[in-house]
């Protein structure tokens, strides 16, 4: 008798075996993190149902089993070795294995030399990734399985992290994409990112095996694994069981099954986890700080006697939406708070409906909407006023403290804080590109262990032991809950747990503050996430500090909004809200298409309203709303990225020389491309990034957290060989120019090296000439005898003589381009001090110039009315100074003088981008913001990705604008 | 900001505060810890010469917060720990914060651990410590102190320091596993640790000639210690520095491989050092540069070289044992794989020791680096591939450390390059017609 047990992160998976190794019981079931409990009872269920299994060879496999089979002394096997064996016995022609799993995802080749890959620290596009988006969509499994047949196109959505897919997905439902197309979408990505982060240039061929969970119910992700490998997989009998089974061919030790259950029953006893003090001590406490917050309250009116003018304001948010009806005087008349369900407009309608047909004489006078969905809704429902959430929030925030000084909003997924100085907001922080320590955090890991939100929180208040989770990731704290619960940490500990880590998030991560003084003393939180105690009182405790939570915390951004509307709509009488009737037969069409206008190929949802009135969203510019050219603020990133494209290529008798149009050849492009046309070489650069160039590259890349520009080499690299480009160069670069601002003028690692990986990893690149040595081009003199000496390795016939003359053009062309730049950069700031324009100083390094890497933040800007240049543009005007850092990288040394310059000029404002992953910026950051703030301006970081949510960044942009308007 | 100056503390002209003569007498400077029998031997160097030093071993989750809450948190996790360890020891209250210094290493590379000095003074300004004085030991000539300078003879007897801490590490790590009596290897270290710090009070043991002496002695001592030597899967550590060799940052990964019942091997110190140099002349080479400090660098490289040998040489007088690989041999692997230019953070050194390990029979390898490490998607990660492909014993696993990375994770990770070895192990001693291996402790 042999049993195989695979604890996975989700389920907990049996197979028990007889002599013939012949299946006698198997079961596949979640373990809701139950794992020593359900480990227990299945056994205790197997000795009974199973005859003679009192005792038998065990193994325990899986992520979650490796603890408790160490602590109860039963023997382990690690799981994609135990898939290995399984497949060993039962497909033997099996050339490749996929298998997703809960937070796994595994790769295995056994064919041409054995691998095994497993994903590493970051759980993109497993099934946990899975269940979170068919949450997002509220939907089940095969519902999403179902629609995702019907799809019709396919969106790019980024897998990586359930938290990135969130930000792709959440604007797509909110301008009206359909859950077929998203759902298959979704899918897709799951694919991208197993193909992109486990194959790493290997090709998957032959016999391919689906295993796991997801691969094994969902048929439409196996359907498109097929297409993109060009493959028709199978997925074999069992597919659920190949780690259990696997577990049980290997097991060898005979096991006493009554000594491993007391075993069993020993270790859930433990309790080894870390943790902080109780979040109360006393139920006297908790009592006493109800109270303080009961005081808190909005004033209410009677809806139904009310006369007089009504003012509606409607918070679409994230996953909810929220409506507040307002009297003359702010008392609150009516109100909801909802989940929007994927789409915000129905929950409108209905809530509209509700109101015109049960208060009949309601009189709206104004409305306004914000949030997310603000356009939508405003279009939708012909709303008289759109605001920026931050500007709602502070107008709500000033009814309840009107000397606030600052406020914290931590909503579904996003978070938004603010301080206010001299009665405008100041200093923005929102979370990026990471929703931890949101409400749908917490949200999901209450539905997880079958709680409701506010059930759970109440657990969480009178913990004895909270958990110490530390604050980073929603996936990350996944395996950290599962870990603490095996430890023996009580769901109690557990929901106290994740709310401090949702507090530290805040504090630490996101608004980056060492100490409450630094936050200011009046605070006001709101935000859904705070209706929960716990969070509430973690919050307090951190900051040392009581602070104001209205009783109507969730409504804040409705309440704001409303308001606002009051406000902006002084002696008006009527609001231009649609009439019950209209509502009655509204009608909401979409329709998807990409906007051919430019490069960056937005993705435009138009939405038609009652047949007539039309709303595009996922736009970035004006363009496709008004078939116009943008408006005529001035853009330096345009002109920038047009004047490298003025460098084209010149026929020569020395043929094609290729270069990757990344990284720092967005600078060095003029210098390399005079250089080798001097020589006599045709040079052609591949063309801009696109989604489909990436693509076609990303299979080569080795390590998923680079930064996005460094991994869209691969691209530009597989683009030049397909245009049959046999001599590529790409420089390593230790060194960039020295500008004599900084101590030392370093490339970063990545951009200096990047040629090593390419060169190591793009299989297509052997038998071509590849030119990735080492380039110094900061030693003027030496230079064209180290780059003869380095052309003679590969080329015939080019004397010192030719190298010297084309390097002296290579050096002038180069400053030639800077003074270009600076001169036109110098233009662009007076024609916009003489239309009175904001000028937005857009700073990052060179290759943010890059549309695909940018997201077309620049048209953004400038679709907002303000001028953009760069930071190359102003960064000589300044002397040299002192920073607190190292300043020793010269694309960063810029930065810092870019915001030193900025700090002199009133209209000016620093706006930066910061890849995602870029481990310098790290350390830039937080310096600019410190130059910025000694110099009394605000500091606004955009971080860009794959992928970016490019609603938060107008949220961003147009709170800056707000504040400087004040 | 008034009260500093009434303090009298001194500044340099970007404000810095100087670690005064005065403070050499009055002042505990603290220094972080990485590798323990190392740092041991040189903290007692700069004790002999005057400094009241002292090892920061305190570990715990209160240092991840500390350093969560002070340092940036997309910074690299040594960076966090380093300065959490700092803040934590500070606040401890078993130190008087006006009495008392640190000191931490800057290289002047091109990496961001450049600027962990920088971070670390930040942190203390917003942790209201900026009275404590930050001491740069470099050897780039950054950041001047009048009370604190590493003369010609303290590089020696560091550098002394470290071909002890390598023989002593190597060895424990050859034999500690197939030990008959258990704790013998580690007592050895015990004994000599001790044996070394005493001669070295005593002005001795830093002579190129009691150094050789010494290791001789020492080398045999080891070779006494009664082993087993029923082969075991042999696991190779690579990485980021700080990451590789402290045990605190990368989980106890070398506990961990032992009790999984594995040798360890984790390539010294010296390589480092040697590489650092190199770097040197390798950018006058590929760059140009003046011959007038070529020639110097030259000549350090050199010395140092010679100690290298004196070191390979004292470990093969016991034919029992492995000697490392001399560092040119290891610079020659590379040749053709990544250039000697790539000089940040372990660099081109990174791939060789992957390679050489490979090559010495420890081609089970864990490649530990801080998240999102610079560096290593270059020279680490970025080249696995390569060289699976140029040697296809080559078994990597590199495991990402960071302060929310899940022990459960990575210890599963690196399991399954555990499977893989023993079943190559298995293999191979089916090949050879030998007995199985030591029965592993299958937990």
């Amino acid at each position: 008798m042999k049993i195989g047990l695979d604890v996975g992160s989700t389920t907990i998976k049996c197979v028990v075996l007889d002599e013939n190794e012949e299946i006698v019981y198997q079961s596949y079931e979640r373990h809701y993190s139950q794992i020593t409990q359900k480990m227990a009872d299945l056994l205790q269920k197997i000795r009974q149902e199973v005859p003679g299994a009192q005792v038998a060879q065990v193994s325990v496999s899986g992520s979650a089993g490796m603890g408790v089979a160490q602590s109860c002394d039963l023997p382990f096997i690690q799981e994609v070795y135990a898939t290995r064996i399984a497949t060993g016995r039962l497909i033997p022609d099996a050339d490749v294995i996929i298998e997703l799993g809960g937070e796994d995802a595994k790769i295995l080749f056994l064919t041409g030399g054995t691998e095994v890959r497993m994903n590493g620290t970051c759980a993109g596009g497993t099934g946990a990734f899975i269940d979170q988006m068919a949450t997002l969509l509220n939907l089940s499994l095969e519902e999403m399985n179902r629609l995702a047949e019907e799809h019709e196109k396919i969106y790019t959505i980024a897998s990586r992290c359930g938290v990135f897919a969130k930000s792709d997905i959440q604007p797509l439902l909110n301008q009206g994409a359909r859950k077929s197309d998203v759902s298959a979408s979704i899918f897709k990505a799951v694919v991208n990112q197993t193909i992109a982060g486990l194959a790493q240039g290997r090709a998957i061929q032959g016999k391919v095996v689906y295993l796991g969970g997801p691969l094994t119910f969902l048929s439409q992700l196996r359907e498109s694994f097929d297409e993109s490998l060009g493959v028709q997989g199978v997925c074999p009998e069992n597919s659920l069981y190949y780690v259990a089974l696997g577990a049980a061919y290997n097991s060898e030790i005979a096991v006493d099954i009554g000594t491993a259950l007391a075993h069993i029953a020993q270790y859930s006893g433990k309790a080894t986890f870390l943790s902080i003090p109780p979040l109360f001590e006393s139920e006297d406490e908790y009592r006493a700080f109800a109270q303080r917050h009961s005081k808190c309250k909005a004033p209410r009116g009677d809806i139904a006697a009310y006369e007089g003018p009504a003012y509606l304001g409607i918070d679409a948010g994230s996953t909810t939406i929220k409506a507040a009806v307002l009297g003359k005087d702010g008392e609150l008349l009516e109100s909801i708070y909802r989940s929007n369900a994927g789409n915000p407009v129905p929950a409108v309608r209905e809530f509209l409906i509700h109101l015109y047909e049960t208060y009949p004489n309601l009189h709206i006078a104004a409305s306004a909407a914000t949030g997310y969905g603000e356009e939508l809704l405003k279009n939708a429902f012909n709303l008289d006023f759109g605001t920026v959430e931050t500007v709602a929030h502070f107008t709500a925030a000033k009814c309840f403290l009107p000397d606030v000084d600052f406020v914290i909003d931590i909503g579904g997924q996003d978070m938004k804080c603010f301080k206010i100085r001299n009665g405008a907001i100041d200093n923005i922080f929102l979370n990026e590109a990471c929703s931890s320590g949101c409400g749908s955090f917490l949200q999901t890991f209450a539905n997880t262990l079958g709680y409701d939100i506010a059930e759970f929180a109440r657990l969480g208040l009178f913990a004895k032991r909270p958990v110490d989770l530390g604050s980073r990731c929603t996936v990350f704290m996944n395996s950290s809950v599962k870990q603490a619960q095996k430890d023996g940490a009580t769901t109690e500990d557990i929901s106290a747990g994740l709310s401090v880590s949702v507090v530290k998030n805040a504090i630490y991560k996101v608004i980056r503050a060492s100490s409450a003084e630094e936050l200011g003393r009046k605070i006001v939180v709101q935000g859904g996430t705070f209706l929960n105690d716990a969070v509430l009182r973690v919050f307090e405790k951190e900051l040392g500090v009581d602070v104001v939570r209205p009783d109507i915390s969730g409504l804040m951004g409705a309440y704001g909004a409303a308001v606002y509307a009051k406000q902006r709509s002084a002696g008006q009488e009527k609001s231009s809200l649609i009439g019950l009737e209209e509502l009655r037969h509204f009608s909401h069409e979409v329709k998807v298409t990409s906007c051919g206008l430019c490069n960056n190929h937005c993705r435009l949802t138009v939405n038609i309203f009652d047949g007539t009135r039309r709303f595009i969203g996922g736009n970035r510019c004006e363009k496709p709303v008004t078939r116009r050219t943008e408006g005529a603020a001035p853009d330096m990133y345009a002109f920038k990225l047009q004047k490298l494209l003025e460098y084209e290529p010149k026929p020569g008798p020395r043929g094609k020389l290729g270069m990757p149009m990344g990284l720092n050849f967005y600078e060095l492009l003029p210098f390399w491309h005079t250089f080798f046309t001097k020589l006599g070489f045709e040079v052609v650069h591949s063309p801009l990034s696109s989604r489909k160039l990436y693509i076609e590259g990303q299979h080569t890349i080795p390590s998923d957290t680079v930064c996005f520009p460094a991994k869209l080499i691969h691209g530009h690299i597989a683009s030049l060989l397909d245009q049959g480009i046999d001599t590529i160069f790409y420089p390593c670069m230790s060194y960039n120019f020295d500008e004599h601002r900084s101590d030392n003028h370093y490339n970063c690692p990545v951009v200096a090296y990047y040629p090593e990986v390419i060169s190591a990893n793009v299989a297509e690149l052997r038998g071509k000439t590849f030119l990735h040595d080492y380039v110094g081009i900061h030693r003027k003199k030496d230079f064209p005898l180290k780059m003869h000496e380095i052309l003679e390795k590969y080329f015939d016939g080019i004397s010192l003589r030719e190298v010297r003359e084309a390097a002296k053009a290579a050096y002038a062309e180069y400053d030639r381009y800077m003074a270009t730049v600076r001169r036109v950069g110098e233009e662009m700031i007076e024609r916009a001090r003489a239309e009175k324009r904001q000028i937005i100083v857009l700073s990052g390094r060179p290759y943010h110039l890059d549309p695909e890497v940018n997201h077309g933040i620049n048209k953004l800007i400038t679709s907002l009315g303000a001028a953009v240049i760069s930071e190359d543009v102003i960064s000589d005007r300044v002397q040299r100074f002192s920073t607190n850092v190292l300043n020793q990288w010269t694309y960063h040394a810029r930065l810092y003088s870019a915001a030193q310059y900025v700090g002199s000029q009133p209209d000016m404002n620093l706006v930066q981008l910061v890849s995602f992953g870029c481990g310098v910026d790290a350390i830039t950051t937080d310096e600019v913001r410190e130059i910025l703030e000694q110099n009394h301006k605000i500091y606004t970081q955009i971080k860009i990705d794959e992928i970016t949510n490019l609603g938060a960044v107008k949220i961003r942009l147009r709170s800056l604008f707000a504040a400087l308007e004040q | 900001m008034a009260e500093l100056e009434k303090s009298g503390l001194q500044r340099d002209k970007t404000g810095r505060i100087l670690f005064t003569k005065e403070m050499k007498e009055e002042y505990t400077i603290l220094c972080p810890m990485m590798l323990p029998i190392h740092f041991a031997l040189m903290v007692d160097v700069f004790r002999n010469c005057g400094y009241k030093m002292e090892l920061l071993t305190a570990s715990g989750p209160n240092i991840v917060q500390e350093g969560l809450k002070y340092v940036h948190n997309d910074t690299c996790y040594p960076a966090l720990l380093v300065i959490g360890q700092f803040i934590d020891a500070l606040k401890s209250g078993k130190y008087d914060v006006d009495k008392t210094a640190l000191i931490i290493t800057q290289t002047g590379g091109g990496c961001r651990a450049s600027n962990y000095i920088h971070l670390l003074r930040k942190a203390l300004r917003k942790a209201g410590l900026e009275q404590v004085p930050v001491i740069s030991l470099n050897l780039s000539g950054l950041e001047h102190n009048p009370g604190f300078q590493v003369t010609l003879p303290m590089i020696r007897k560091i550098v002394a320091a470290i071909v002890y801490g390598d023989v002593l590490m190597l060895l424990r790590n050859q034999v500690k596993p197939y030990e008959v009596e258990a704790g013998a290897a580690d007592r050895l270290v015990e004994r000599w640790t001790q044996k070394l710090c005493q001669q070295f009070r005593e002005g001795k043991g830093y002579s190129q000639r009691a150094e050789k002496a010494n290791l001789r002695e020492l080398v045999k001592d080891f070779a006494q210690i009664r082993v087993d030597r029923t082969p075991k899967v042999r696991v190779g550590i690579v990485g980021e520095i700080y990451v590789k060799y402290a045990a605190f940052a990368n989980n106890h990964l070398e506990d961990f491989l032992a009790e999984q019942g594995c040798e360890v091997n984790v390539p010294g110190l010296m390589g480092f050092v040697l590489f650092k140099i190199d770097n040197r002349l390798e950018d006058i080479k590929l760059y140009g540069g003046n011959p007038a400090k070529y020639a110097v660098v030259n000549a350090l490289m050199n010395y140092v070289l010679g100690l290298e040998a004196m070191m390979i040489e004292a470990v093969k007088t016991q034919p029992c044992f492995q000697p490392p690989t001399p560092y040119f041999e290891m610079k020659k692997m590379v040749k053709g794989v990544i250039g000697y230019g790539d000089k940040m953070g372990e660099g081109w050194l990174l791939t060789a020791e992957m390679m050489e390990l490979t090559e010495a029979g420890y081609e089970n390898i864990v490649c530990a680096q801080p998240f999102g490490c610079l560096p290593n998607h270059i020279c680490g990660k970025g080249m696995i591939r390569r060289i699976k492909e140029l040697d296809e014993r080559a078994n990597i696993v590199p495991i990402d450390y960071d302060p929310s990375a899940t022990r459960v994770n990575q210890e599963n990770r690196i399991k399954l390059m555990l499977a893989v070895a023993r079943e190559n192990l298995q293999k191979k001693l089916e090949r050879q017609g030998k007995g199985p291996a030591a029965k592993q402790p299958e937990t």
